[in-house]
């Protein structure tokens, strides 16, 4: 039985009086590499930016390892908050700084290392991602690919447990795409990080995801729990299997018989 | 969590000649938060060892680890090649040589590092006075442009947006209410307690209500109305305009053929024309209250005198030149906004240097406008 190391216990997420997304319950293992699914608008990110405490829950609960950080004061937050790197949609590297600055930021915050010793993480941290030498490049220098690889190495700056992808192939062409799924799933292999990707990107969902949820927007919860391909084989949800056929749904008998 | 925990051993680094050459044994606890040894006693024996000697690593006694140890191999690795030692990469733990071979594997591009470049008083002077030069042509193309747009508004060839023009006056104007009744009202009142304190000594302080009223009229009202709207409305444009950019709105604009400077500049600049003037007027009102809240209650003068002073004092040319300086203002502070608006670069930064340059360039314009004005009325003895 694999560890759990977030649990996710009836979680109910509004924006004011709009309600996104209500009773979600679910738990992502160890080693996982955890796909949230669903169409736009279903709120996948929000999902996400409770997950990572950006926003709280109006009901529910999300653990960490037993610990909720709902609940959590500031310190035991930001004790969690430690334990978790995240990349976001754009990249959120801090455009006033150079590549890095932008990795030791964390480092010299929340580390008492000496200032050569970040300096040689910062390089290691690029190169893990395919960067090195890149320490005094200005993010807008960069080729969108090149800033989401810089993001992935300052969410990876504290060694974090778990680390948080939002649509980590928004705005990547095919190939570069691809090989930012690589990078993900050999630093998994090395590195043993747990990974929740928020994306609706098909090709990563079947590369590299082996968990998941499917949240949907009419019923304002999730649908379908599981790897992607359990998803296919099983699902019952006509949303779920369009969405992973995209949209050619073969017939129903001919859904049987694969 | 910070520090070293008691009942953990520390981290230690420390090397060895073996007969197969170097030994170098790490154990404890490697991790960012861990206190570190130093490496220089491994790199001493890796600079005293000679070439094709075999470095070995001993990692058996190594606890939790991270990041600080994985550079530290790194660093230990990168010496010994450096010196001709040969690594033995299987003595690693597996993880770590994971890790060690995807740093490698990458490819590392080569971007030359950028050269130090020193820049002498000379090569700054030029830039400064091309930086001057291009300032001055782009204002006059951005001039050139707004007279072309309004040219085609006028002949109906672009669209011009009334509803836009219709909310943009009442942003920059009732919402302005408040803030330009509480600095004039204090304007003026400083200018009666400053004048006030002179003219007693002469005995002369019912001329307070001459020295607000002229004061607000000709010069203060219209120009601290001017800077309120720099500040207020004048940096606002300039940022809307330039997130707009950043957000490829105005690009998006171009090619649905509706021209941004009349679509977007035009019904800005002309709301703003129209509202400074008012306002202007409003500040005068605003400010000869504040002068007669002090001269009434401090000074001991009545309300009729203070009134017929001001009513003597003040002629209609001195409203027509605070009204006429205000709409020039205007003109400044909503070309200047707009400017810098559409000159904006394409990032979160170049938005904030838009409105701080916004502000900054209609400041400026604006003394000299009004030093301009002043001396003018002062030669034709307005």
């Amino acid at each position: 039985m694999p560890q759990s190391v977030i649990s996710v216990e009836d979680l109910t997420m509004a924006y004011g009086s709009v309600l996104i997304q209500k009773d979600l319950n679910f738990s992502v293992n160890q080693g996982d590499i955890f796909v949230i699914m669903g169409g736009s608008g279903c709120g996948k990110s929000t999902l996400l930016r409770h997950m990572i405490g950006l926003s709280s829950p109006l009901k529910g609960d999300v653990r960490f390892g037993g610990q909720s950080l709902v609940m959590a004061d500031s310190l035991q937050r930001q004790q969690l908050m430690k334990k978790f790197g995240v990349l976001f949609q754009t990249g959120g590297l801090l455009s006033s700084l150079t590549l890095g600055e932008n990795i030791s930021l964390p480092l010299t915050e929340s580390t008492q290392l000496s200032a050569g010793k970040i300096r040689e993480i910062v390089a290691y941290k690029l190169a893990l991602v395919g960067l090195a030498g890149f320490e005094d490049y200005y993010p807008l220098q960069l080729s969108g690919g090149m800033q989401k690889r810089a993001g992935l190495a300052r969410a990876m700056a504290l060694d974090p447990e778990i680390l948080f992808f939002d649509e980590p192939s928004a705005g990547l062409d095919p190939v570069t795409s691809k090989h930012l799924d690589d990078l993900i799933l050999r630093l998994r292999e090395s590195l043993e990080t747990t990974i929740v990707i928020v994306t609706h990107e098909l090709s990563s969902i079947f590369a590299i995801g082996n968990n998941g949820i499917f949240l949907d927007a009419e019923t304002k919860t999730l649908i379908a729990q599981g790897s992607p391909q359990q998803m296919l084989a099983t699902s019952q949800e006509a949303k779920v299997l369009n969405f992973l056929y995209r949209g050619n749904l073969p017939s129903a008998e001919g859904h049987k018989n694969e | 969590m910070k520090g070293l925990d008691i009942t953990t051993p520390s981290a230690s680094l420390v090397v060895q000649r073996q007969p197969f050459g170097l030994e170098v044994i790490v154990a404890g606890v490697w991790t960012m938060d861990a206190v570190l040894p130093s490496r220089s006693q491994v790199l001493k024996a890796i600079h005293a060892s000679q070439s094709s000697t075999l470095l070995r690593f001993d990692m058996s006694a190594v606890q939790r680890w991270d990041s600080a140890l994985v550079t530290e191999i790194i660093a230990i690795t990168q010496a010994a090649q450096h010196q001709g030692l040969s690594v033995d990469s299987s003595s690693l733990l597996p993880t770590i040589q994971n890790l060690l071979n995807l740093v490698s594997a990458l490819p590392e591009k080569h971007h030359p590092p950028k050269p130090p470049h020193r820049i002498t008083w000379l090569e700054e002077w030029e830039s400064g006075f091309t930086h001057i030069l291009q300032e001055a042509f782009a204002t006059v193309e951005f001039i050139g442009q707004l007279c072309l747009s309004s040219l085609d508004v006028i002949q109906k060839r672009s669209h011009f947006r009334r509803l836009d023009w219709w909310l943009q006056v009442q942003d920059c104007g009732p919402s302005a209410f408040p803030i330009v009744t509480v600095i004039s009202l204090l304007v003026g009142l400083i200018l009666a307690f400053v004048g006030a304190v002179q003219l007693s000594l002469f005995g002369a302080q019912m001329y307070i209500a001459n020295l607000v009223s002229l004061g607000m009229t000709r010069e203060m009202g219209c120009l601290m109305t001017a800077i309120i709207m720099s500040g207020r409305t004048g940096a606002a444009y300039a940022a809307q305009l330039g997130t707009m950019r950043v957000n490829d709105e105005i690009d998006a604009l171009r090619t649905m053929n509706l021209e941004p400077l009349a679509f977007l500049v035009l019904p800005r600049m002309l709301a703003l024309i129209l509202i400074m003037p008012l306002l202007c007027l409003y500040a005068d009102l605003m400010g000869i209250f504040g002068g007669a809240l002090v001269s009434l209650t401090v000074f001991d003068i009545s309300t009729a005198e203070y009134l017929d002073r001001t009513i003597h004092a003040v002629q209609m040319k001195d409203f027509l030149i605070g009204f006429v300086k205000s709409s020039v203002f205007g003109v400044l502070i909503a070309f200047s906004g707009c400017m810098r608006g559409m000159q904006c670069g394409r990032s979160a930064s170049a938005v904030g240097d838009a409105a701080t340059s916004a502000v900054v360039t209609s400041i400026v314009f604006i003394v000299i406008a009004d030093s301009i004005m002043t001396l003018i009325c002062n030669r034709f003895g307005i």
